[in-house]
């Protein structure tokens, strides 16, 4: 043969097809599994745009990140009590007794390369992680987008912030240092208090008597294997259902209950949210260089009998922590039996009623509105006072609760006594939440009242004529009042793709699928 | 809104990817030149923070120089790859019609037709076989219990009331050393443990000696003195002993107001007044500290002279008071 290397390659090439590699690949896929269909739709799938879809984002992107980081700190720590004399690079430990689970974690902060990074990135990952669950839950509450048919969404969205919230706890008590032993012996007391069981409870659990040897390999097992499993099926059902019952979106020219609109799945919205999850993961790598948390060598080994002043859980178990404080002592005794009221109710009775309230969410709200129609077009808060009401008066509660945790604190910082911040505290949980509801109510109908809210103002210019006399002309639109985002003239086209033999495109004018892109 | 109006288009979408003469396909930015050059910059500036994060780890920097090169290369990556995505890519809008869910009444009831009857069909003729299947499989989910449950702990019984302190149990502090009459001056405290779970030579603290036995030591003015909880014998020379675990939650009781001769948990603040038998102050704690009654023994160092008259430590269903 006399064809050269180019040529054979061009017809190599040629043979391949119009897609090349990838279209072979397409082909070889597709006879097997079937994926060019729902692929295609996939690639296709439309993302709305609005800042407030990319909270749940940061959630998912932080888990990948405590994922990552977790799988590195598992690989040195030490699930276990037994305790050992210090000798390593740490001077102020060096011959104290400490647990192999924080001798470990010195371990993994100071001899390990990178260990800190990563430990302190897995710490800020998961204070992120639950921070924006509840913030990406704010979002869908105020908006309304847990509404038919999205209500088992919400109820798995839920769930997964209890889990998150005991992953976190159990996660930092591992360590085994003077701050989250105290808090792991809080979590003792509070289900020893629980009536009838408790003692069952916590004997069952713990192995025995508090602290005992077993319940750092367990929480380890379950910080690392159960809870992260169950997580990882509930995210895969969120998602699922996500795509398949398609986003919410707000309301807008052109949008309706019957379409999406904003970018395309591949390559627009691949892009801004790979570049997403790049920011997520350096915000929790320069918060783990940069800002030091939980430096457990300077608090030491737990030791039952020790404490350390301002003893303070992580911010998401604040509330729990503020609800014990300002609880009054109503112990109940008698009958032989005691239930300890001023821990049960708190801490166990409390976020119980709260979880379940949010839980229940969507039913209870159906019950009032007799709504029973399928939403896709997310309310504008102000256009829903009562719920609005309710969710800022629930959010008062749970951050003034949040405040009380750190009454000694506050009261330190302040020089005011301690019994007057903790009354202080009493009256805010009751009058904040209520005061904040009728406010936020009274401001929703008043906006609702005010035209043209939520859009920009077009400017009016005055003029005085020769005779003195005033008169308002509205100002030529600006270039950013003209665009707006989607025109409700439809729609010429939308352009389909059909390769055809000879290398061009067919163009056909009338959409056959419905698509319709609009001008802007 | 119902439905039934709108055309339901089961269609799956195609999106308009190759007709680049479409305005909707071209780029979102203005100058769309500038925003290339701007996101190469980014590019070029997180491949020099990457090396430098090699380098960092390669030489054992410190942590933030690691976490600062590495998130500063990963910041400007993400940062460069989101402006792609929002500036360089067709931003449409692009519409997605949704297709309805549901299916037909009739698919509906065929799928309920199909449970209901055959159910019946089966379950109404075998009515024994379902009992006793239910029956095998609930008492299986019960017995199951027992090793899920059960064998992961021992049974409470009344060991929650249960402390080391016996009589003539000898006070030691963290070191192992016994309380003498000098020990403490007035208004001095310390934390004292049952002699037998302190190792003197390792300074090895038992797990129930510093969970449960630990005991806060205090000596006051004006001895003798009567505490509401026990008589004045259990406080030789102004020496007085309470249990250091709240009431509360359990937390050691760690913190000492000498002047007002209070004891405050820094859990939740609560206070207990050690001259008057511990009685809570302040705070949610609902039960005074309990008293160890003290005594000095036949070698001059304080002991117990009994274990603790009621469980120490938080409530609980069976305490009794």
């Amino acid at each position: 043969m006399s064809t050269t290397a180019a040529e054979t390659k061009r017809s190599a090439r040629a043979a391949l097809g119009p897609y090349g590699h990838v279209g072979r690949l397409v082909d070889e896929l597709d006879e097997r599994f079937g994926v060019a269909k729902g692929g295609r739709v996939l690639l296709d799938k439309i993302f709305p745009d609005h800042w407030s879809f990319m909270l749940g984002e940061i959630a998912l992107y932080s888990f990948v990140v405590l994922l990552a980081t977790g799988v590195f700190l598992s690989l040195y720590f030490v699930p276990s009590t037994n305790q050992v004399v210090y000798h390593g690079v740490y001077k102020p430990l060096d011959g104290q007794w400490v647990s192999e689970a924080y001798r470990s974690t010195v371990s993994i902060s100071f001899d390990v390369r990178g260990g800190l990074l990563v430990r302190q990135m897995h710490h800020w990952a998961a204070d992120i992680f639950t921070g924006s669950i509840v913030l990406h839950m704010g979002r869908i509450f105020l908006t309304g987008a847990f509404r038919k048919p999205r209500e088992l969404n919400w109820t798995i969205g839920v769930t997964m912030l209890i889990l998150a919230i005991f992953e976190g706890f159990i996660g930092y008590s591992l360590p085994d240092d003077l701050i989250s032993g105290t808090g792991l012996r809080i979590g003792y007391s509070i289900a020893e208090s629980i009536p009838l069981v408790g003692s069952y409870l916590v004997s069952f659990l713990w192995g025995g008597h508090f602290p005992g040897d077993i319940i750092i390999p367990r929480f380890f097992l379950i910080h690392v294997l159960i809870i992260p499993l169950v997580l990882l099926g509930l995210i895969a059902a969120h998602l699922g259902l996500l795509v398949r019952q398609k986003h919410t979106q707000f309301p807008g020219e052109g949008r309706t209950e019957h379409n999406v609109v904003g970018s395309p799945m591949f390559p627009t919205f691949a892009a801004k949210t790979t570049g997403f999850l790049l920011m997520v993961t350096a915000a929790t790598a320069l918060l783990g260089g940069l800002a030091q948390i939980n430096p457990i060598w300077q608090f030491g080994s737990y030791d039952a009998s020790k404490i350390s002043y301002a003893v303070q859980p992580d911010w998401y178990m604040g509330w729990l922590d503020g609800a014990l404080r300002i609880m009054p002592s109503w112990e109940f005794a008698g009958f032989g039996h005691t239930i300890p009221f001023e821990v049960f109710l708190p801490s166990v009775v409390f976020p119980g009623l709260i979880f379940t309230i949010a839980l229940l969410w969507p039913s209870i709200e159906r019950r009032v509105t007799h709504d029973n129609e399928i939403h896709h077009l997310l309310d504008s808060p102000r256009n829903r006072p009562k719920r609005t009401a309710a969710g800022v008066a629930m959010f008062s509660l749970l951050f003034t609760l949040f405040g009380a945790s750190s009454t000694d604190v506050m009261a330190n910082f302040f020089h005011v006594s301690l019994n007057a911040t903790l009354w202080f505290f009493r009256i805010a949980v009751i009058v904040v939440p209520i005061v904040a509801g009728l406010v936020t109510y009274q401001l929703c109908r008043e906006m609702q009242g005010v035209h043209g809210i939520g859009k920009r103002k077009r400017a009016v210019i005055v003029r005085r004529s020769a005779e003195g006399e005033y008169t308002t002309v509205p100002a030529a639109p600006r270039p950013g009042d003209e665009r707006t985002e989607l025109d409700p003239e439809p729609v010429p086209v939308r352009i389909d793709i059909e390769p055809l033999g000879n290398g061009e495109i067919l163009q056909p004018e009338v959409s056959p699928t419905g698509v319709r892109q609009v001008t802007r | 809104m119902s439905d039934a109006d709108h055309e339901p288009s089961r269609t799956r979408v195609p999106m308009p990817m190759a007709a680049m003469s479409d305005p909707h396909m071209s780029d979102a930015a203005k100058h769309p030149a500038r925003v290339e050059l701007i996101i190469a910059i980014a590019f070029v500036l997180a491949l020099g923070f990457f090396a430098l994060f090699g380098a960092a780890y390669w030489q054992n920097w410190s942590p933030w120089m690691l976490g600062g090169s590495v998130g500063a290369g990963l910041f400007l990556l993400g940062f460069g790859m989101t402006a792609w995505g929002k500036y360089l890519m067709p931003q449409g809008p692009f519409v997605e019609e949704r297709h309805v869910l549901a299916g037909t009444q009739d698919e509906r009831d065929a799928m309920s037709a199909a449970l209901v009857e055959r159910t019946a069909v089966v379950v109404r003729r075998r009515k024994m076989l379902g009992g006793l299947f239910a029956a095998g499989a609930g008492i299986f989910g019960i017995v199951a219990l027992f090793p899920l449950l059960r064998s992961l702990g021992p049974l409470p019984g009344n060991s929650f009331e249960l402390t080391d302190w016996r009589e003539g149990t000898v006070l030691v502090d963290a070191n192992g050393r016994p309380v003498r009459r000098d020990t403490l001056v007035p208004g001095g405290i310390m934390t004292v443990y049952p002699e037998h779970t302190v190792n003197a030579r390792t300074g090895f603290i038992t797990e129930n000696g510093q969970a449960i036995d630990q005991t806060v030591l205090l000596r006051l003015q004006d001895a003798p003195f009567k505490t509401s909880q026990g008589p004045e014998d259990w406080t030789p020379e102004g020496y007085v002993a309470y249990s250091k675990l709240c009431t509360h939650l359990g937390c050691p009781v760690g913190l000492y107001e000498q002047e007002l001769e209070l004891l405050v948990c820094p859990c939740h603040q609560s206070m207990f007044n050690i001259r008057n038998g511990a009685i809570p102050q302040f705070g949610p704690a609902p039960r005074p500290l309990p008293q160890l009654a003290l005594m000095f023994n036949e070698d001059g160092v304080l002991a117990a002279q009994g274990p603790y008259h009621q469980a120490v430590g938080p409530g609980f269903w069976e305490r009794t008071t």
